[in-house]
């Protein structure tokens, strides 16, 4: 979406730890991202490279302590999250940041029904007076594709199947006209099927809507559709960042390339995997250089010695690498 | 072992096509219990009459949603479940029939990968017992040997022999899905299933094991039964595929037909609804929508179990049960309307 990319939410240097009996884990090492009002991101990483942590340091839904936030700045309609007092971002969170979360059971109350949940999230964050908020919240299950709408507001969650619980949690999360959407991962407990029709809502919903959504994902094909613009994470940083078709087509970062060998496609009957040896970095240190380098195929001296910045490796693509991929050479 | 010398999923079909399983009508009720008296009132239809065979050398993939009944039938092959109806044949010997110390001695040849590598270990135990367990289990070499084998098995599996000393929850994920590999492989047997063994994986170490799996084959002679929902990664390693649905086959064939020219209105859904990371790809194809969810297995539908979900169902489908039959050879399909 081109819409003269007026930032909606703009984060610098964010750094997140975990004070745990074993150590410090340093889970989000300084990261900065922008995310334009209507644009879709995508947020890609494996498990440990810190995509939720960054998500829900913004909203400061990590549990304090032993999670904290050592610095870093989230300008959101002017204001910064991370500064906010509590009360204030209290409305910020589910009114105009919605949040999906991976799985809806534990995120939807158990004893409440589907229509008192949404209900109570229009009675919170909306002046909508409570005699029109059953039509409401009638509304926005039938938008997010749910049959028999009102007969579902009386239903307790366990009584929906996963992929109606997902829709659920959409609704929710559209019930108070958000500005942002972050979902983080809200397909990957389902199947297929049932991904492909959540899919399906989510980018019929955005054109109707222009709400900016934040997908975090570890799926590099669901993202590939959706996206305007992905972020790679690794170790707790971005290590590349580009338009989606920059990013499948042109990747600049070893990991990224690594990542897209290492995954096989339904359209394609490819020889063999390309794996990226080794494992994902510990998290105990903050990282002095790239956390990549012990498993890069490109690492050299310097990679091992200094912690390579996100630069800017083409017109609105930034990578984190010494290397230089295309040029067979140091940076 | 390099993982140069490997020719991946791409390798040819066995030449010579010999029946290693054959499975034929196969069925794994649960029974439902209620009551004081523990009365039966019904049963889960995990697995309801399944026919296929599996050639020596290949990689038969078993492709399904959750609740398709794909874990059952691997296990039930195995005879870790006990079959409700049916004949496993195990080149010629019938597994259901096979009892104590006849089924024993077969256990050798045909062993499992487990999913879960975090729960499919015992924590208490170092890796080198762990490994050595089914050797000593079934009698095979001296203490020494043993020992010997262990520190072979690791090595095969990309670990180190001096890792036989630790204990599970030292190694990774990956690693540790390694270390359940090499116990699978250590009495050398024929038959491998593997049940989901990289869907607990990160991405990046998911290809590892996959690549792993590859190359023993090759080196082994193995046969796989290779179960997963990851349907880019069963065209990836698979043979043949076998798409499961509500404890039934709905298409079998091999996977470049398959994945080139379903048949079935289940597998085209199913292949359409699966994600490429390939933007342009992506904003070119059209989705097959399925309407509704996968039905409880404890309640099919009568008729065609797919028929409440299937775009071009009619009346028919709902009375009669498709008829598994084949189209081409080696191309299976169960649909009224399939040709």
């Amino acid at each position: 979406m081109t819409q003269a990319a007026t930032p909606v939410l703009d984060v610098t240097d964010l750094a997140t730890r975990f004070d745990t009996q074993d150590g410090m884990v340093h889970a989000v090492n300084g990261v900065s991202f922008t995310l334009n009002r209507g644009e879709f991101l995508g947020v890609v990483g494996e498990s440990g490279s810190g995509k939720s942590v960054t998500m829900m340091s913004l909203l400061r839904l990590i549990p304090i302590p032993p999670g904290q936030i050592v610095s870093g700045k989230a300008m959101f309609e002017g204001q910064d999250l991370l500064a906010m007092e509590l009360e204030d971002l209290r409305s910020v969170r589910g009114g105009r940041i919605g949040f999906i979360f991976q799985d809806p059971l534990t995120s939807l109350n158990p004893v409440l029904t589907v229509g008192h949940q949404i209900m109570e999230s229009l009675d919170i964050h909306t002046d909508i007076p409570e005699k029109e908020r059953p039509d409401r919240a009638q509304q926005l299950l039938e938008l997010v594709g749910i049959p028999a709408a009102k007969q579902r507001l009386d239903n307790f969650p366990h009584e929906l199947s996963g992929g109606m619980r997902q829709r659920v949690m959409i609704a929710m999360a559209l019930a108070c006209s958000p500005r942002v959407i972050i979902a983080d991962e809200p397909t990957t407990a389902l199947d297929v099927t049932i991904q492909a029709q959540i899919i399906e809502i989510v980018k019929e919903l955005r054109q109707r809507l222009g709400t900016a959504v934040i997908w975090i994902t570890h799926d590099l094909g669901v993202v590939a559709g959706l996206a305007d613009r992905v972020i790679v994470m690794y170790g707790g940083q971005i290590v590349e960042e580009a338009t989606v078709s920059d990013l499948y087509s042109d990747p600049k970062h070893p990991y990224t390339r690594g990542l897209l060998g290492s995954v096989p496609r339904l359209d394609q009957k490819g020889l063999k995997l390309v794996n990226i040896k080794g494992q994902p970095p510990s998290l105990w240190e903050r990282p002095a250089s790239c956390s990549f380098a012990p498993r890069c195929p490109y690492a050299f001296d310097r990679c091992r010695a200094e912690n390579p910045p996100l630069m800017d490796v083409g017109p609105g693509h930034k990578a984190a690498c010494w290397w230089d991929v295309d040029n067979g050479r140091p940076r | 072992m390099s993982t140069e010398t490997l020719s991946g999923g791409a390798a040819a079909p066995p030449r010579a096509r010999e029946v290693m399983v054959d499975v034929k009508g196969l069925k794994k009720h649960f029974p439902i219990m209620k009551g004081v008296f523990r009365r039966q009132v019904g049963a889960v239809k995990a697995v309801d009459g399944v026919s296929f065979e599996i050639y020596r050398g290949e990689t038969l993939g078993l492709v399904g949603e959750s609740g398709s009944g794909k874990s059952t039938t691997g296990r039930v092959i195995l005879q870790l479940d006990q079959v409700t109806e049916g004949t496993i044949l195990f080149e010629g010997h019938d597994l259901t029939q096979l009892h104590g110390e006849d089924l024993r001695s077969l256990r050798p040849r045909m062993q499992m990968v487990f999913q879960d590598p975090h729960a499919s270990l015992n924590p208490r135990m170092t890796v080198g017992s762990i490994i050595g367990e089914p050797l000593s289990e079934h009698r095979q070499g001296s203490s020494d040997e043993r020992q010997q084998r262990i520190g072979e098995l690791l090595s095969l599996v990309g670990l180190e022999p001096k890792h036989a000393n630790r204990y599970p929850h030292e190694f990774s994920g990956g690693q540790r899905q390694r270390i359940g590999i090499a116990r699978a492989i250590a009495l050398n047997p024929d038959f491998i299933v593997c049940d989901e063994p990289i869907a607990a994986l990160d991405v990046s170490i998911q290809a590892q094991v996959v690549n792993l799996l590859e190359n023993l084959q090759d080196v082994l002679g193995l046969t796989y039964l290779f179960i997963s929902h990851d349907l880019s990664m069963i065209r990836h390693i698979a043979d043949r595929v076998a798409v499961m649905y509500l404890g039934k086959i709905m298409e079998l064939a091999d996977v470049d037909v398959l994945y080139n020219d379903p048949k079935h209105p289940y597998t085209k859904a199913l292949l359409s609804a699966v994600p490429v990371p390939d933007p342009e790809v992506e904003s070119a194809r059209k989705r097959v929508i399925l309407e509704g969810d996968i039905p409880s297995p404890a309640n099919p539908p009568p008729g065609c179990v797919f028929n409440t979900r299937c775009p071009i169902a009619q009346e028919r489908c709902s009375l009669e049960v498709p008829v598994f039959r084949e189209l081409t050879p080696g191309r299976w399909v169960a649909c009224h309307f399939a040709e």
